[in-house]
């Protein structure tokens, strides 16, 4: 029987390594998009592992909103993805830095 | 005349030359040179004629009258009114101040006709009577001190009236602040006479003035020092006389005042704004007369002022400040008068040095014209012959001043020097002595200046030009001037013996002198064979021909007594050397304080720290928080996460 805590355990590791990726990534935008992916699909582990501990469907609900929000998400991610390569020539994190002050 | 009441008419009498010079200052442009001339000289001709009109009321028929115009202002039972007194004392200074006035104002349309500011001129020139006749026709403290300032004011604008002059504007500062001093005494005095009687208006703190002196508090001064509070009070408001009439040690002022235009120096520095503090002490002789020690102090500074002064005339050389020393070492007399409580021969000396000290100015103005702006009396030398008006006239003015009988100077001054003869206040002694010798030193500088300017040869370096007589605008009024100066000093002498001014002045019956020499002099002819029998009649005889044997007969004497007693002739020539000390002291002081505030104050707190400061606060901090900004994505999102971890270890904790 699978309990309750391992479904949390398996959310907070897949929580982790999204948080290792967008940290320790220095090179590929895309993997970033993928590691934020990864962090919804974490908290959607845990909404589904409340939901059918508690009963409760509302948990189920809500996976679907994030799931339409992580699409979009994605969508919108990837063209600006596009258009700065168009415009950079390159998707290196290293050298997005025009925030610096 | 009769509908309209005598207030009326004193007020068109106050109100019309400052209407005048507000037409002339406001309106010059539009009304040209020759509407302001006219409109100031007819404004301040209505205001004489007037003035003489109430003048015979006055004296004939014994009118008087004492009105509040309005109240400016009511703080708790005391009133700030505006009112005018009308008495002797009064009438007698408006005809003073209206007639030189008059004669300055059309004296100025040939002297001041090249000039650029000519229009600016006469607006200050007509507000400067309405400040006079505001002063002199005042019934309260308030007023006076009003005129008091407003003289002060419009002296200030004239004496640096050529402003692009640097030495005219610095004649003018020092002549405001060396008034401020003596105003910030005045005011003080002012403020004493509200503490003590509760009132400005005149003729209630007169009333109350003999009971006050009999049973009056002592007035802590400092360490063990104490003071009678109304001779604290007399002696503050002569610290303002000192500073308005320029007695030592306020007289710095009024030799740089001659950087003016020559007819100010004429109307406000030697006859009528200067005198306002011997009509200041006249007016307030019921108080005065109550403190002995304040009597006593003027006259010493009045004497001490009267010799010293007039020694300085001997040595200068620009012929306007020979003719300043000379006001100087006059209104010493004058001062030295009031102190022997003369109070009517001071305004005796008063109306008559007017005349003849206007006379020489308005001459020495006609011989600068004619010399083209030279100044300097080395430079000059038998002008006689060109200028034979003005010649006429400034002998009569410095026969006047030299006090050769019959003329206006004489029986005025002899009267003043027998008045201190015979008062009883302590200084008398000395007093008495240097008046004496200041009737020698008045007759050598005066006629020193007479002869030097009209004898001997021409010096003067500009060959192309000849000296010329002016023009009739200034030569008619120098002869109408002429006249009083050598008329005025017998007509008013039985007067000014016979109490002319009445319950305007109050005297003390122990320190009445006036009726004393009342009872020895029955007419002027006596008093002038009496004269020839007397030390300073041959006192001024022996300067004049002291004057003519080093000037005329052997012009390189002066020279040679210089070398000889080169000490004292420095002496002279730094003026005592009390400007330099003042300017040491005073002038050095002030600036070393204002630099001292300027360093620390302006430089180091303000710019430095404030200004300065906030800037560098916020760049400091600017570009500490700048190096957080690194632009990479990663550092801010581990920046977020690092961020949410403290917080929920503080959530755990708590």
């Amino acid at each position: 029987m699978i309990s309750l805590a391992d479904y949390l355990i398996v959310g907070a590791i897949l929580f982790s390594l999204a948080i290792v990726g967008i940290v320790l990534n220095k090179k590929n935008l895309i993997v970033l998009l993928m590691s934020i992916e990864l962090m919804l699909l974490a908290v959607n582990t845990n909404f589904l592992a409340f939901s059918r501990y508690l009963h409760n469907s509302s948990g189920e609900v809500f996976v679907f909103f994030v799931l339409t929000v992580a699409a979009a998400e994605a969508a919108i991610g990837l063209a600006i993805l596009v258009v700065l390569f168009r415009n950079h020539r390159s998707i290196n994190i290293q050298e997005l830095n025009s925030l610096k002050g | 005349m009769m509908g309209i009441s005598i207030n009326t008419i004193l007020l068109i009498i106050l109100l019309a030359p400052l209407v005048g010079g507000l037409i002339a200052g406001l309106f010059g442009k539009k009304i040209g040179r020759v509407g302001a001339h006219w409109v100031s000289i007819l404004l301040v001709a209505l205001s004489l004629g007037l003035s003489v009109y109430v003048a015979k009321l006055v004296i004939g028929d014994g009118v008087s009258s004492n009105v509040n115009l309005f109240n400016w202002a009511v703080i708790g039972h005391i009133q700030f009114s505006v009112g005018i007194m009308l008495d002797r004392l009064t009438v007698f200074m408006m005809i003073v101040v209206n007639f030189v006035s008059l004669l300055v104002h059309i004296y100025s349309v040939g002297y001041m006709q090249d000039d650029d500011g000519y229009q600016r001129f006469f607006s200050y020139i007509s507000a400067f009577t309405f400040s006079m006749l505001s002063l002199v026709m005042a019934n309260n403290f308030l007023l006076l001190f009003f005129g008091w300032e407003a003289v002060g004011l419009v002296s200030y604008l004239l004496i640096g009236f050529w402003f692009k002059k640097e030495s005219a504007n610095y004649a003018s500062l020092k002549a405001f602040i060396a008034n401020r001093v003596g105003d910030l005494g005045f005011l003080l005095g002012i403020a004493g006479v509200l503490m003590y009687f509760g009132a400005l208006d005149y003729t209630s703190v007169f009333s109350q003035v003999a009971n006050f002196a009999s049973n009056q508090p002592l007035v802590h001064l400092f360490g063990t020092t104490y003071a009678n509070a109304l001779t604290l009070v007399c002696i503050l408001l002569f610290i303002g006389a000192i500073g308005k009439s320029a007695q030592i040690p306020l007289h710095i002022w009024l030799e740089g005042s001659m950087e003016g235009p020559t007819p100010i120096s004429a109307l406000i520095h030697a006859a009528t704004m200067v005198t306002a503090g011997v009509f200041m002490v006249a007016r307030l002789s019921p108080m005065f007369e109550y403190s002995q020690v304040a009597l006593s102090m003027i006259l010493v500074i009045g004497a001490i002022t009267c010799f010293f002064m007039g020694l300085l005339g001997i040595v200068q050389n620009d012929i306007k400040r020979i003719i300043a020393y000379s006001t100087l070492s006059q209104l010493g007399y004058m001062m030295a008068a009031q102190g022997a409580s003369a109070f009517s021969f001071g305004m005796f000396h008063l109306m008559t040095h007017a005349a003849f000290k206007a006379l020489l100015f308005l001459a020495a103005g006609s011989v600068i014209l004619g010399m083209h702006h030279q100044q300097d009396i080395r430079k000059m030398g038998g002008l006689a012959r060109y200028m034979p008006i003005t010649y006429v006239c400034m002998l009569i003015g410095a026969l006047a001043l030299a006090a050769v009988p019959p003329f206006g100077g004489f029986f005025s001054k002899d009267l003043i020097i027998e008045a201190v003869e015979h008062t009883t206040i302590p200084g008398h002694s000395l007093a008495s002595l240097l008046l004496v010798a200041g009737a020698f030193v008045t007759a050598l500088y005066t006629f020193r200046l007479f002869f030097v300017v009209f004898h001997g040869k021409s010096r003067s370096e500009n060959h192309d030009h000849h000296p010329h007589e002016s023009p009739l605008t200034v030569t008619i009024p120098l002869i109408l001037l002429a006249i009083p100066s050598i008329f005025a000093g017998m007509l008013f002498f039985m007067p000014s013996l016979n109490n002319f001014f009445g319950s305007a002045i109050t005297v003390l019956p122990q320190y009445d002198v006036v009726s004393s020499l009342c009872a020895k002099y029955h007419s002027p002819w006596q008093f002038l064979i009496d004269a020839f029998t007397t030390l300073p009649f041959w006192l001024s005889l022996a300067g004049i021909f002291v004057a003519w044997y080093c000037y005329v007969a052997k012009p390189e004497l002066p020279g040679i007594l210089a070398n000889k007693f080169k000490w004292l002739y420095r002496l002279l020539i730094r003026k005592y050397w009390v400007d330099d000390s003042y300017d040491v002291v005073f002038g050095g002081g002030a600036r070393l304080i204002g630099n001292v505030f300027w360093r620390i104050g302006d430089i180091l707190i303000i710019d430095r720290c404030l200004v300065d400061g906030t800037v560098k606060i916020a760049n400091k901090l600017g570009s500490a928080l700048r190096r957080m900004q690194s632009g990479y994505l990663y550092h801010y999102a581990l920046a977020m996460i690092m961020g949410l971890f403290l917080l929920l270890v503080w959530f755990y904790i708590n």
